[in-house]
């Protein structure tokens, strides 16, 4: 058989539409009912805010109150305890710690370190020895998400400021926006100082920052934080937007500070005094 | 040079060329690729949360998925395509990877030794069978 030029070019024309009749009519056929797709969502006992905030009744602490929250709240994330003894077995050669590399989510401050602009010079006695805890303020307007070059620390729609320990590069530009000294750098890995590892929450790992999370991994199981609970009644979580809420209706009740309002980072930490 | 010295020139330069071939299967540690053991509830379960081949292939790319969306948007609830549910977790929860797939040195590690994949997760991320 021959051939003639243009009988090939037929032919050839024809299967080149043939080529491109497969994906076209994939496409179409795609489009119109569209493929199964996996659905993420939240756990329906999860409890949510439009901006989640805390109130603080200093009236109410005691010394042993402030070390339970703290004690719940490290033990509970695995914030290494520096005071805790190496277990040389496991961790040979561990070189001695510097207490100032401390790492802490939640801790008692004294009230003239709490609030430098309250000191005044008649301060009520009380206030001498109070232990405030201070935590991160998850402020509305939070300058270290603004500091933070690769958004590992942003500002979740529901206002909890947060850290996200995969995107951290180290670089500690937050802990220099922070007015509040809220966050700590991990010098060294924290594996070592850590007495029980609780496996429901990951430990952080050498050359990342980490904070206070207000327990989003608990919100996110319809759970209350650990420093609430553990605080008999002193610190009450909830949803500042919400003027039916039990906090606003605290904030409504009593006269409340915020630590260094006049920075205008807007924190959504109340005290009551 | 004679016809026979380049023909056997040749045959010894081929049977070099291919001795990653058959020096494996004379002189090699028989060792064949290890497959991934199947243990705890993974044993029973059916379905993982992609198919076999996808998971196989893209299980990084879902685990990526998995955390920013548990970070970043505080979803942790997966509804799978195969109808299954999975809380969006490597290590925490009976429904996360290690809650089904429960023991990482035989399944995870298996298959990661072999490629020598050393996934820095476990760094921060714990194995709840690893705690005493
Ligand atoms: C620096 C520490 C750190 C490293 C390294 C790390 N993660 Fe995470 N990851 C966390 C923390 C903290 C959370 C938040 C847990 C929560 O809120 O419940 C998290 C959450 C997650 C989650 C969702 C919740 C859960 O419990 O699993 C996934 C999935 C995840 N990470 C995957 C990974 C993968 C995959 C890697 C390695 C490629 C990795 N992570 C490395 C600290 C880390
Ligand atoms: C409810 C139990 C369950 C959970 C949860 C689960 N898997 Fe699986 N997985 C299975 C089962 C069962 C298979 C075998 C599937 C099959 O043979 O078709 C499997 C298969 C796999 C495979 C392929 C193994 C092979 O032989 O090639 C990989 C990889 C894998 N899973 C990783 C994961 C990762 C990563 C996660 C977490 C994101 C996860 N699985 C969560 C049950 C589970
Ligand atoms: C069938 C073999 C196989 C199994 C089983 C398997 N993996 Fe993998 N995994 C791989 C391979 C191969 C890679 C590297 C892929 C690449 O680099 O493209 C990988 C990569 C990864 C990565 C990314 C690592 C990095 O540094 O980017 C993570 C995270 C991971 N695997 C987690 C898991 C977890 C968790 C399990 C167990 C639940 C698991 N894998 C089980 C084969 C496997």
């Amino acid at each position: 058989m021959k051939k003639s030029r243009r009988s090939f070019l037929k032919v050839a024309s024809i299967a080149a539409i043939g080529l491109g009749a497969a994906p076209a009519m994939n496409f179409a056929a795609s489009n119109s009912h569209g493929a199964a797709k996996a659905v993420k969502d939240k756990n329906e006992e999860a409890l949510t805010a439009h901006r989640w905030g805390m109130v603080i009744d200093t009236n109410k602490l005691t010394d042993e109150i402030a070390e339970a929250m703290t004690e719940a709240c490290h033990s509970a994330h695995n914030v290494p305890d520096f005071n805790h003894e190496v277990d040389e077995e496991k961790y040979p050669n561990t070189r001695p710690v510097n207490m100032k590399q401390e790492i802490k989510w939640i801790w008692p401050e004294k009230f003239h370190y709490a609030f430098p602009y309250k000191e005044d010079e008649f301060l009520a006695e009380k206030f001498h020895h109070l232990p405030i805890p201070v935590l991160c303020n998850h402020c509305k307007e939070a300058p270290c998400t603004q500091a933070c070059p690769t958004q590992a620390t942003f500002k979740r729609k529901d206002g909890i400021v947060l850290m996200d320990y995969h995107r951290c590069i180290g670089c500690r530009f937050c802990m220099a926006a922070c007015p509040f000294g809220a966050r700590s750098f991990n010098y060294r890995d924290p594996r070592p100082f850590i007495a029980e590892t609780d496996p429901d929450f990951p430990t952080r790992s050498k050359g990342v920052v980490e904070k206070c999370n207000l327990c989003a991994e608990r919100l996110a199981k319809g759970e209350r934080p650990h420093c609430e609970e553990a605080s008999e009644g002193a610190i009450v979580v909830g949803d500042l937007e919400d003027p039916e809420s039990d906090i606003r209706h605290l904030l409504a009740e009593h006269y409340t500070i915020r630590r260094k309002q006049s920075y205008g980072t807007e924190p959504s930490v109340y005290y009551i005094v | 040079m004679s016809k026979n010295m380049i023909i056997s020139g040749l045959v010894i330069f081929v049977i070099a060329v291919l001795s990653p071939f058959w020096a494996q299967a004379v002189f090699g540690d028989k060792h064949v690729v290890p497959k991934p053991e199947l243990v705890g509830k993974a044993a029973t379960a059916k379905k993982c949360v992609l198919d076999k081949y996808d998971m196989r292939a893209n299980h990084m790319s879902l685990l990526d998925e998995w955390r920013d969306s548990v970070v970043r948007d505080a979803d942790r609830r997966y509804d799978a395509v195969n109808g299954h549910s999975f809380g969006m977790s490597l290590s925490t929860g009976e429904d996360s990877c290690l809650g089904c797939h429960e023991d990482k040195a035989k399944f995870c590690d298996s298959c990661h030794v072999y490629t020598s994949v050393n996934p820095y997760c476990w760094e921060c991320h714990t194995n709840p069978k690893e705690i005493e």
